[in-house]
């Protein structure tokens, strides 16, 4: 019986422990490569991660940074009563209505006596911007008894000086290849040797809104549209999405139905969102004549879109409330909506308050949606309203970046730099809020 | 069905031994739950007494805690959950249409296997029940109750002076004394306790069992434990779980010394479980 046993089933002797040793030191080599391998692929992975961040970073702050700053030029302004009042009225609408332009210009004719003809007198006021101008009618409209007094005002350059002074393109090309005649360099040289030139913080750049002029574009409407369309997204995303969730995980049975709804939950995260776009247009404006470009209208297209995400992380932060908590409070006697309202969402509300900020700052770089519903148009004016036309930060990026003024580029990037800092500023409202709720247990 | 006829052994389930008593504050018969097609207790009639301590034993997944859990209706919260059968508490079937949950969970407290205190304050915690159910007047009262409560739970000279510092920050078998302040502070008839020294050192064990010996003065408690001394030494009636069956029921001392059911005897005896 024995001899047959052994010969079909071969008998197992156990290795020594030095045989096994000798095995396990053999694989050893092999498996501190594969980490080291392991390990390589990483470092590789997140070091790529991070220099294409510094490449973005860099690029977006090396082109937009000098935005900041903005070249002025210091004009002697003789308010010239025969000019803006002749008749002497003082009323606010002849105020408004005088010929400022006049002005600005015989200044800088006073500057330089010897400018003559009018292409001569054209390229001498073409280093100021046209918004100067304005700059005036603004000053004497705030202050009617400056009429006939004389008085020193900086007022903006032209984009083309200031794109020159900062040093962004070189004066030394031929004329005809250059933005400023020689003439003109010469006049501004002038004005640098007496101290007329400086730069200065670009105040214009935040409180202005869109213009022709790149020295007088700003991002100050865009970031109004973007706050007040923001405001709407989250008044309205953030308790439906709440009170959503919170149906969904605690009060609702499990059933085909609530399967269905988280898959369509799910797959509406997925949506393009140049389609929740076309959806806002044709029914917020469409359906219910609500205006075109207005914020109210954006914010409701960026509910739709922000919905999912909060629904979803507002989900995911109840499921992770221990259900011994659950139990505690239903055990005490709470009914469902006491449970829920002083256990659970207490607990989960960190959690949600990330979801909601990642979702409003996924809003807040939406650009295809808002284009549907007109916010693309070009807005001078800062919208004071949740119906008055305005655009956002980044249909702001996408209109500058388009437009063929060099002075624009720098725009284009300062706006990035704008939008980037707003998100920065959110996501760590985020962590700072996260970590002031989170509660241990 | 006379408690006499049910004195000795009960027929339809083959429960051993009485399962009635005098004037009981629970009655359950014939309680069958399932858990969608699984039956995890099968015809179980059981009284629980007023002031004393009926202990639940049985081998893990005999459904004790299922039991229990249907004393104060917690069987609810699981969706696919069904109970039958009558469970009356001072008469009154605990499952009728006009039975409100809420109203059930005040008379019928739970304590739970994990300490779980709220993550709140210990005042908090313990002003908790008495706040939802409106029992306090204004805030003297409020105080009473909470003092009075942690007093009773052997916990107050503990954690006089630190009232706002939070549940969580006590050790394990402080919260499980503040989880049995926080249920007494409604004032219940019943306490349920699921395994409540499962995750407690010996010491802590030990005032867990005192304070039970305590309140079975003022409550009827029933208790869940894996641990028959801790069986043996808290209570006065010992039912004993066997896959979804009520084996045995009896005092106690006599369950523990002379078993009549040859299932409670391997139990207890230690020859599985």
């Amino acid at each position: 019986m024995n001899s047959t046993t052994e010969t079909v089933t071969p008998k197992y002797v156990p290795p020594t422990a030095a045989q096994t040793q000798a095995k396990v030191s053999a694989g050893l080599a092999r498996r501190y490569r594969a980490e080291a391998r392991f390990r390589a692929y990483g470092l590789g992975a997140t070091l790529l991660g991070i220099l294409f961040v510094v490449f973005l970073f860099g690029s977006v702050f090396w082109r937009g940074f000098s935005i900041f700053g903005q070249h002025q030029v210091r004009l002697d302004v003789f308010y010239d009563a025969e000019v803006i009042d002749p008749a002497g009225t003082r009323e606010r609408d002849t105020l408004l209505a005088a010929d400022y332009q006049a002005l600005v210009r015989a200044s800088l004719k006073a500057r330089f006596p010897e400018v003559e003809g009018r292409r001569e007198v054209r390229e001498l006021v073409g280093l100021v911007s046209s918004g100067a101008a304005g700059q005036l009618q603004a000053r004497v409209v705030a202050n009617p008894a400056l009429i006939g007094q004389r008085e020193a005002v900086w007022v903006l350059t032209s984009s083309d000086v200031d794109w020159l002074l900062k040093g962004k393109v070189s004066r030394n090309a031929p004329e005809s290849e250059r933005r400023l005649s020689d003439d003109q360099l010469r006049w501004l040289d002038t004005l640098i040797r007496a101290d007329q030139v400086e730069r200065r913080f670009n105040k214009t750049f935040f409180e202005n809104g869109d213009s022709r002029d790149p020295e007088l574009a700003g991002v100050g409407g865009a970031l109004a549209g973007s706050l007040l369309t923001l405001f709407v997204t989250l008044l309205l995303s953030f308790p439906v999405g709440v009170a959503a969730a919170v149906y969904l995980e605690e009060f609702a049975r499990q059933s085909r139905t609530t399967d269905l709804i988280e898959v369509n939950i799910n797959n509406l995260a997925a949506v393009p969102s140049i389609v929740f776009g076309l959806l806002g247009l044709s029914m917020f404006i469409g359906l219910f004549g609500m205006p075109r470009s207005a914020p109210l209208v954006g914010g409701f297209v960026l509910t739709l879109l922000t919905l999912p995400t909060i629904i979803i992380a507002s989900r995911a932060a109840l499921k992770a409330v221990p259900p011994s908590i659950r139990e505690a409070a239903l055990g005490m006697g709470a009914s469902r909506l006491q449970m829920v309202a002083h256990h659970v969402l207490p607990l989960a509300m960190p959690g949600m308050l990330t979801g909601a900020i990642i979702g409003m700052a996924r809003a807040l770089g939406e650009t295809a949606p808002l284009l549907m519903i007109g916010m693309v148009a070009f807005i001078v004016d800062i919208p004071n309203g949740f119906s008055d036309p305005s655009t956002v930060l980044p249909v702001q990026v996408f209109l500058w970046s388009d437009s063929p003024e060099r002075a624009f580029v720098e725009r284009t990037s300062g706006a990035i730099i704008v939008l980037l800092l707003f998100l920065i500023v959110m996501n760590a409202t985020a962590v700072v809020l996260r970590n002031r709720f989170e509660k241990r247990w | 069905m006379t408690p006499d006829s049910l004195a000795n052994t009960n027929l339809e389930t083959g429960t051993v031994g009485t399962v009635t008593v005098p004037d009981p504050v629970f009655s359950c018969r014939d309680v069958n739950v399932y858990y969608g097609d699984k039956h995890a207790i099968k015809h179980v009639n059981i009284d629980i007494a007023r002031k004393q301590v009926l202990a639940m034993i049985g081998p893990s997944g005999c459904g004790k805690s299922t039991f229990l859990r249907c004393l104060n209706r917690m069987n609810d919260t699981i969706p696919n959950a069904r109970v039958t059968g009558a469970i009356t508490l001072d008469g009154k079937d605990i499952h009728e249409k006009r039975q409100d949950v809420v109203q059930l969970r005040a008379r019928v407290g739970m304590v739970f296997q994990k300490p779980n205190p709220f993550p709140k304050s210990i005042y908090e915690n313990v002003a908790y029940g008495p706040r939802i159910h409106g029992l306090a007047a204004d805030r003297g009262e409020l105080d009473d109750i909470v003092n009075s409560s942690l007093r009773r739970a052997g916990l107050w000279e503990e954690v006089k002076d630190r009232l706002n510092q939070p549940g969580t920050s006590l050790s394990g078998g402080q919260q499980q004394r503040l989880c049995i302040a926080r249920t007494i502070a409604v004032n219940p008839e019943v306490i349920l306790m699921d395994e409540p020294c499962s995750a407690l050192d010996p010491i802590a064990t030990a005032k867990i069992e005192d304070l039970i010996d305590e309140l079975r003065e003022s409550y009827a408690i029933c208790i869940v434990t894996h641990s028959m001394q801790q069986a043996a030494r808290v209570s006065q009636r010992t039912a004993y779980f066997h896959l979804g069956d009520l084996v045995e029921v009896g005092e106690t001392n006599k369950i523990f010394t002379n078993p009549r059911a040859k299932l409670t005897e391997d139990y207890i005896t230690g020859r599985f479980g």
